[in-house]
């Protein structure tokens, strides 16, 4: 009866396709802001995920996220390098700076000091200009679309001049990098550049990041630092932790202290209840429509066994081509928009937003079947008669 | 099983005919308490092979509700119904269904074909529930369409057939795994005159045939004269029993005749 069902599936071409379509823009609508959100929240760790060598993270204890930083004192640093298990420490700088151009026009960049000597920190794809450049006086890289920010509709152009708290900066490369939270430029330069493009402060190492020892694991390098850099009878001097952990930390930040998750949950619980809503009724009103069609067919014998089989084949294939179809929707949404609005960069389907619209929508499919099946299964044969 | 000789029978007096379906004391309610309402009154009443019987009467008289439960679509609320030896009562659950996808064939007044079929699949529904391989199925079921006059359009829509043709495919599903019992319910209600009379000479032709017993359940008197016997029903209780006249009578001689041949 396999074959019957398939043919009642797709016996109607309008109907049968208006049934697909309406699960695979319910996918849709779940995937693609279940993407947006997760990419968005994602952000906020980006200028952490991008210093790939660092795999330990050394902050003031009290830091609550990586925008928000309480700066450390530039001992600290030989504190950590002292540290048995390290295997070398850098510092870093991350704050806010503002880049004027020679318009007048001018934005709030973010500014990264990376490590004067190794250049750890910097970015590591170049569109335009060589990192080792970096070195050169003045000198920063910004990224790609930082660049377009200042400049639109201009050509990249390494030698160009900015200038912040009334120091010249000389782009001399232009990188691509993760898109931070913030839509604000990127700029990289020297540690020692970095802190004579902000306002002076009596401490202005933001980080230090630092790599474990061979033969050391990143978690027993972390407790020794913190053993070590401890202050007694409080809780202050130094906390260490591996990056991971850090880019969680800024993540339930932003989830706890802002309005995105509620902003966000509410707009995915109403793409999750229209979306039921749209696959759910589709899938429904298809089984509906069929009652007297199903009725027949137990007249003539079929067992409710059979019946359930017809339905959940029907389920399974209007489920599996609607995913198929709403998921593709949402990567060609994303690599459409992200090509067409830098903003969205970086945002896209990623593997386990599929899978959890998967079991979205089976469950949605289910609860279609399991309510449309209890019409059919109590539906007497003798209807066929009336 | 009794046996009995059918007296007066226009076309099948030759052979002896068997009961097929006998109603022993068939009682059928709808509702509870206060609002029960008996629909069937301790029906006894046998169907003979071989024969096509006739079930009239006026709307609500009950006869939809007796070929249900002869059919095995409802449940009688006493009585029994013995279906070619075998009391309907032991046939419970899967059982019953089986047996009804082996024994039962339904022509039904709104037809109830599959759309998304063409009327060669549709024909092969039957032989499907039954497990029969489609290739097997579909050969069967166009030899079944062939027999009732529509090979030459095996791959037509219900869409795309009149009334008289999608009833014709659906007397070929009837059929096409030979049951034992045929129930028609209203098989020409919704067709025109011609049709009809095409309709009911085709379940005449193809369907009456010893071992097989043919209920149609039928208000439209143009069609009385296919019957071998007629079956008159009002308020639950059947009210007359008799032989069919020559097909060739008009329609009310034909009633008249049924009328003064009353044997209940």
């Amino acid at each position: 009866m396999n074959w019957v069902a398939w043919k009642m599936l797709n016996g109607d071409p309008v109907k049968y396709l208006g049934t697909v379509f309406g699960v695979g823009f319910g996918v849709l609508l779940i995937a693609q802001q279940c993407s947006i959100f997760v990419g968005i929240i994602l952000r906020t760790a980006n200028p952490i995920a991008d210093v790939r060598e660092a795999q330990i993270w050394v902050m003031d204890p009290y830091l609550q996220n990586a925008d928000e930083i309480k700066p450390l004192s530039d001992s600290d640093l030989y504190r950590i390098r002292g540290v048995e298990g390290v295997d070398w420490a850098v510092k870093i700088y991350k704050g806010l700076a503002r880049a004027k151009i020679e318009t007048g026009n001018f934005r709030q960049v973010i500014l990264m000091g990376v490590d004067d000597q190794s250049l750890i920190g910097a970015p590591v794809k170049m569109i335009e200009g060589d990192i080792r450049d970096l070195k050169r006086p003045d000198a920063i890289v910004m990224d790609q679309y930082g660049y377009k920010y200042l400049w639109p509709n201009e050509p990249f152009q390494v030698g160009r001049e900015v200038e912040m708290n009334d120091r010249r900066a000389v782009i001399v490369g232009i990188c691509d990098v993760s898109a931070p939270f913030q839509s604000f430029p990127v700029v990289f330069t020297r540690y020692s550049q970095a802190v004579q493009f902000v306002a002076s402060e009596r401490q202005q190492l933001s980080f230090v990041v630092a790599a474990p020892r061979q033969g050391y694991q990143v978690d027993e390098v972390c407790r020794l630092i913190n053993e070590q850099t401890r202050s007694i009878g409080e809780k202050s001097g130094l906390i260490a932790m591996p990056y991971r952990e850090f880019v969680w930390i800024n993540i339930k930040y932003y989830l706890e202290n802002t309005g995105i998750p509620v902003n966000f949950g509410i707009t995915i619980t109403l793409g999750f209840i229209v979306g039921t809503a749209i696959a759910g009724q589709t899938f429904y009103l298809f089984t509906i429509e069929n009652l007297k069609q199903f009725g027949a067919l137990k007249a003539m014998g079929v067992t409710n066994w059979g019946i359930v089989g017809m339905i959940c084949l029907q389920a399974s294939v209007v489920g599996v081509i609607g995913l198929s179809i709403g998921l593709g929707l949402t990567a060609l949404f994303f690599v459409a928009t992200t090509r067409l609005l830098p903003d969205l960069r970086g945002l896209h389907l990623m593997w386990e937003i599929a899978g959890g619209t998967c079991l979205a929508v089976t469950l949605i499919i289910c609860l279609a079947s399991a309510l449309s099946l209890r019409k059919v299964l109590t539906l007497e044969p003798a209807v066929v008669f009336r | 099983m009794n046996t009995l000789l059918m007296p007066e029978s226009s076309i099948n007096t030759q052979s002896p005919l068997k009961v097929g379906v006998a109603c022993v004391k068939l009682v059928k309610e709808f509702g509870d308490g206060a609002n029960r309402n008996r629909v069937l009154h301790e029906l006894d009443i046998d169907f003979y092979s071989n024969q096509l019987t006739l079930l009239v009467g006026p709307s609500g008289c009950g006869k939809t509700t007796l070929i249900s439960i002869i059919a095995g679509l409802l449940f009688p609320t006493s009585g029994d119904v013995e279906l070619f030896g075998t009391p309907q009562s032991r046939l419970k659950g899967g059982k019953l269904v089986r047996f009804r996808a082996q024994n039962v064939g339904f022509v039904f007044q709104q037809y109830n074909l599959l759309p998304a079929l063409t009327a060669t699949e549709n024909v092969c529904v039957p032989l499907l529930i039954q497990g029969v391989p489609r290739s097997k199925a579909l050969i069967k079921a166009k030899e079944m369409l062939d027999r009732v006059g529509l090979a030459t359009r095996a791959g037509a829509y219900p869409r795309e057939l009149s009334g008289g043709q999608q009833q014709r495919v659906a007397i070929a599903r009837a059929l096409v795994h030979e049951p034992r019992l045929l129930v028609c319910d209203e098989p020409t209600a919704a067709l025109d005159g011609n049709s009809g009379r095409t309709v009911m000479q085709l379940i005449r032709e193809v369907s009456v045939q010893p071992g097989r017993v043919v209920i149609v359940v039928t208000h439209d008197s143009r069609v009385y004269s296919y019957g071998d016997r007629m079956i008159e029903m009002s308020d639950g209780r059947v009210t007359n029993i008799s032989n069919s006249p020559s097909s060739s009578m008009t329609d009310s001689q034909v009633i008249s005749q049924f009328k003064s041949k009353e044997t209940h």
